[in-house]
């Protein structure tokens, strides 16, 4: 189905954010908001739900907490069993206080690592995907608020386009996308 | 806005040091008739000791971070640098307490807390006797003195410039309290460590470990940071603070758990590294208290390291004040745990146990505690007026 995407053009990220602030309460839905850095406060206004990446970070955590357990039980334990300073290699249990270090650092390798994927992922930012923004210049000292009209049926374009005109944007551009 | 103290709590307080004190005297008639009064004097002075240590560390960790909070001209605590204030403002009475036990320690030649204090004792240890260049009662008490007279000169100056910025305004007095939060943490750094060695490492006189005093320091941080936050949502439930939102105590909350994360950290470090070497010399610290107080010992560092990450680890549980105040208050005991192994493991060892001396000496030593920073948070208003800051901290918003 063909949409009409509106994007609205300012230079100040305080005057998007007070324009959001009236559009949304007027009912208008901001569909994103680009920006060449985060805006604190923006996430409620243009209701961004809280992000679900803590939990991604908890859950690849326990992963490289086990992944390291395993490992290292194998390595040190079963496989070959290591005599490191006549510390007792019996069980995992025995010698487990020496492979905290290790399994912590793991820990970590794995949430860190698996969050900063899952976020690039997420927003379609890896290394090399085509950008998403739809001007340049949100990458340098300009931002853009982008609309829908189908998520904003009851207002006509050019009643969004007066309503836009009032929040002190400094460029308007439309596009049809299918 | 002016606290008033509600009668309840003021009851409260009272009642907490009556039963201490109640506690405290059926201890000590069970120890003289039971036990023929054979450790009275060890046993009370090292509870003393592990109480006023306990308590004044509080005091203490919560002024170190004041001074953090200056030197790193921090904005958003602005609104409730006056709680921290609050918990600062035991110094004086855990000071008075921590010189008075250990001058009472000092005049019983040690009290058997301090072997090295005790000049029989030290004739017949070699290893006491190198020592005791810098372990004798003169060099002890100077250093003690240095330290007490060092933190109550900082304290002083940190409040009466905060109440004189409530007067005054304008950021000369910000610029000051930056500069002596700065000197007041190189001298803290110094002082943490060595005073940690001479009150409580000194008691396991054989052993030594360069880690302790950081690990010492760590607890009492974080001791501090759960009366900080704990105090700051109990003002916020009796309708003061206004100005104290959700993201403040997010804050205070994450302060708890990164610390709880630092101790368990420093803990952990020390316990691996002697056990990882086996030298008689170092594992003695930990054998004696796994022989004596396996349970406690390592339940006091399960609690303290397992209840915080679990349960504090979403972004939620730090803004919810019944998770807080229950993590809170079982981290607390956990460090006042900890403070106990300290001085009981290389004292008293096999002969302690938790009865109603200790129970009633620490409830005795807690009620007032909260009894001096109630009194303490009546005396100035609960949001400071002139801080830079202010405007800042009102906003705050993570």
């Amino acid at each position: 189905m063909a949409d009409i995407v509106i994007y609205a053009m300012y230079d100040d990220d305080d005057v998007l954010k007070d324009g959001a602030k009236k559009l949304v309460a007027k009912g208008v839905k901001v569909a994103e908001v680009f920006s060449p850095f985060p805006i604190h406060g923006i996430d409620p206004i243009i209701g961004v739900k809280q992000t679900r990446l803590g939990i991604m970070a908890f859950l690849y955590g326990l992963t490289g907490l086990m992944l390291a357990t395993i490992g290292m039980r194998y390595f040190m334990i079963s496989d070959w069993p290591m005599d490191i300073g006549g510390k007792p290699n019996e069980t995992y249990l025995d010698n487990v206080l020496a492979f905290v270090p290790i399994t912590f650092e793991f820990t970590v390798l794995c949430a860190a690592h698996g969050m900063a994927i899952t976020y690039l992922l997420r927003n379609k930012t890896l290394p090399g995907m085509p950008a998403q923004n739809p001007d340049p210049r949100t990458t340098d000292d300009k931002f853009v608020m982008e609309f829908r009209m189908s998520e904003n049926s009851q207002f006509t374009a050019a009643e969004l386009h007066a309503m836009l005109n009032e929040t002190g944007m400094i460029e308007l551009d439309q596009k049809e996308i299918h | 806005m002016e606290f008033k103290i509600s009668s309840k709590a003021k009851t409260l307080t009272i009642a907490l040091m009556v039963i201490g004190l109640l506690f405290t005297g059926i201890g000590v008639w069970m120890e003289t008739f039971n036990h023929h009064g054979e450790h009275m004097g060890l046993r009370l002075m090292a509870n003393l000791l592990v109480d006023s240590f306990f308590f004044f560390a509080i005091g203490l960790g919560a002024l170190f971070f004041l001074a953090l909070q200056y030197a790193t001209e921090t904005g958003w605590y602005a609104s409730v640098k006056r709680v921290i204030e609050a918990v600062t403002g035991f110094m004086p009475y855990g000071v008075g307490l921590m010189i008075l036990t250990l001058l009472v320690i000092t005049f019983m030649d040690g009290a058997h807390i301090y072997v090295w204090m005790d000049p029989e004792h030290v004739k017949h240890d070699s290893l006491i006797e190198g020592k005791s260049m810098f372990l004798n009662k003169g060099f002890f008490w100077i250093r003690t003195a240095v330290y007490m007279a060092v933190y109550i000169i900082f304290w002083n100056g940190f409040r009466k410039r905060s109440l004189e910025e409530d007067r005054v305004g304008g950021t000369d007095l910000h610029f000051k309290n930056y500069k002596k939060g700065a000197t007041f943490l190189v001298l803290f750094a110094v002082f943490s460590s060595t005073s940690a060695w001479d009150w409580l490492m000194s008691i396991d006189v054989h052993w030594f470990s360069t880690l302790f005093g950081w690990y010492v320091f760590a607890g009492m941080w974080c001791s501090a940071m759960i009366i900080i936050v704990t105090l700051t949502l109990y003002l916020k439930k009796q309708g003061y603070l206004p100005k104290v939102n959700e993201s403040h105590i997010h804050d205070l909350g994450k302060w708890t758990f990164a610390i709880s994360f630092l101790w368990s950290y420093l803990w952990f470090s020390q316990f691996m590294l002697i056990w990882y070497a086996n030298i008689p010399e170092e594992t003695t610290y930990h054998l004696t208290r796994i022989e004596d107080f396996k349970a406690m010992y390592f339940g006091m560092f399960i609690i303290n390291f397992a209840f915080p990450m679990l349960l504090l680890m979403s972004r939620d549980a730090k803004r919810h004040a019944g998770i807080l105040t229950f993590v809170g208050f079982v981290v607390l005991c956990g460090h006042w745990v900890d403070a106990y192994l300290m001085v009981m493991g290389g004292s008293m060892g096999k002969n302690a146990y938790i009865g109603f001396m200790e129970i009633g000496l620490a409830v005795l030593f807690l009620g007032f505690f909260i009894n001096r920073i109630l009194n303490n948070l009546t005396k100035a208003p609960l949001t400071p007026v002139n801080h830079p800051f202010l405007d800042e901290s009102i906003h705050h918003e993570i």
